[in-house]
């Protein structure tokens, strides 16, 4: 029952993760870090399988880093995105990648920004994204109580809105859950929401 | 649930006097959760060549990008741009290389060809071309376009009354469809200009 889900605010991102590590019916852990940050300004919360999710994320972390040295400037996030959505579409028909995205980021010219990417490489940009069964309350959750140019608090208080609602109606419903925020300032972890400690 | 109805798309193009019409919805979903309500399925080739994408958005992301590949060289390696015929030739021999793997797309092309006489066309998604000169249709909401298309549409109509008869054909027909809707977006291609519409249906 995993959840990832996004939005964007004024000048900045967010990016919401639930931390459980499941299998059948145990609870590995619950606090897995599901989003990376790719570099600098970007971050990239990812939901699916978990060898997969490792995997695939590592790899856009390694590529992207590697488009740096080897250009001397970082990437924008919406290259990152199609770069990602590439990846996922190459592999599809071969050995597909059971991970679903959202990526957000900052870029100085452009501003934040936010990427829908699914498992089967459909991209989008949008401004609020939510991926897993937590989707149907989250979406909802921010399709009433969202507005362009959010304040960051007005974000996290919507971001804790949404866990309330996956906490209180999903059925098994990740324990702990992770936010990281980025903004002009660089990507990085914002707090996190515990009912258990690990 | 087929793999052609996973995102929901509708398509129309229609033929009028020196013009074209294309038009399409702008809901992106995932079977019944709806994503995003601006998506874009229609893509300007060049001026006067417009493709629109039915089926799998991811697909049709790829193979949108593929196309534009190829047609920039072809405009390097030619000097100019790409007829429509040829353009449907091109899509109908990249979609039958797949014949055993598909794209899980049906495209609709509509443009002007020489002596800006208008095309449309269609075709399946391992490249079976339906020309018409009427109207071609795509998408899960295609049976509706269909009858919606076949009882509005006269031959030689002039753009404005072209825009307002697609128009209504897409936005009757999506309302009937759940997989398809929250507006359209409909483009009136003439030799001069392109006009580009959004159209407020019901948003659901």
């Amino acid at each position: 029952m995993e959840c990832v889900f996004g939005m964007v605010g004024k000048g900045f991102a967010l990016v919401v993760a639930d931390s459980s590590a499941v299998n059948s019916i145990l609870v590995h852990k619950s606090n897995e870090d599901k989003i990376m940050v790719l570099d600098s300004h970007k971050l990239m919360g990812a939901s699916g399988e978990a060898g997969d999710r490792a995997q695939f994320t590592e790899y856009v972390q390694k590529n992207v880093a590697l488009y740096q040295y080897r250009n001397g400037i970082p990437l924008t996030t919406k290259a990152a995105a199609n770069f990602m959505r590439g990846e996922l579409a190459t592999a599809l028909r071969k050995n597909p990648y059971m991970v679903n995205i959202v990526l957000a980021g900052y870029d100085k010219e452009t501003g934040p920004s936010l990427y829908f990417i699914d498992y089967i490489a459909t991209l989008h940009k949008v401004d609020k994204a939510a991926f897993g069964y937590g989707s149907y309350f989250a979406l909802s959750m921010m399709d009433r109580h969202y507005h362009p140019d959010m304040t960051v608090d007005e974000a996290i208080k919507l971001a804790d809105q949404c866990i309330e609602e996956i906490r209180s109606r999903l059925v098994v419903a990740p324990q702990n859950f992770i936010i990281k925020i980025v903004d002009q300032d660089g990507a990085r972890e914002h707090s996190w929401r515990r009912t258990t400690k690990d | 649930m087929s793999i052609f109805e996973y995102n929901g798309s509708a398509l129309v193009a229609m033929v009028g006097k020196n013009c074209f019409a294309i038009a399409s919805d702008r809901r992106l979903g995932v079977q019944l959760q709806t994503i995003a309500t601006d998506f874009q399925r229609i893509f300007k080739i060049h001026d006067k060549l417009f493709l629109g994408l039915s089926g799998l958005g991811s697909d049709a992301q790829t193979l949108h990008q593929r196309l534009v590949f190829r047609h920039k060289l072809y405009q390097l390696r030619e000097e100019r741009d790409m007829k429509p015929e040829t353009f449907a030739s091109l899509v109908s021999a990249m979609l039958y290389e797949k014949r055993f793997g598909p794209y899980f797309v049906q495209p609709v092309i509509a443009g002007l060809g020489e002596d800006d006489k208008p095309f449309i066309c269609t075709m399946d998604s391992i490249g079976a071309k339906e020309l018409a000169k009427d109207f071609v249709v795509a998408g899960t909401a295609s049976e509706s376009l269909y009858g919606a298309c076949e009882s509005m549409f006269k031959p030689d109509m002039d753009h404005e009354e072209l825009f307002e008869t697609i128009s209504q054909a897409l936005v009757s027909s999506i309302d009937r469809d759940c997989l398809s809707g929250w507006g359209g977006h409909v483009y009136i291609v003439t030799p001069t200009e392109v006009t580009e519409r959004i159209l407020k249906g019901r948003m659901d």
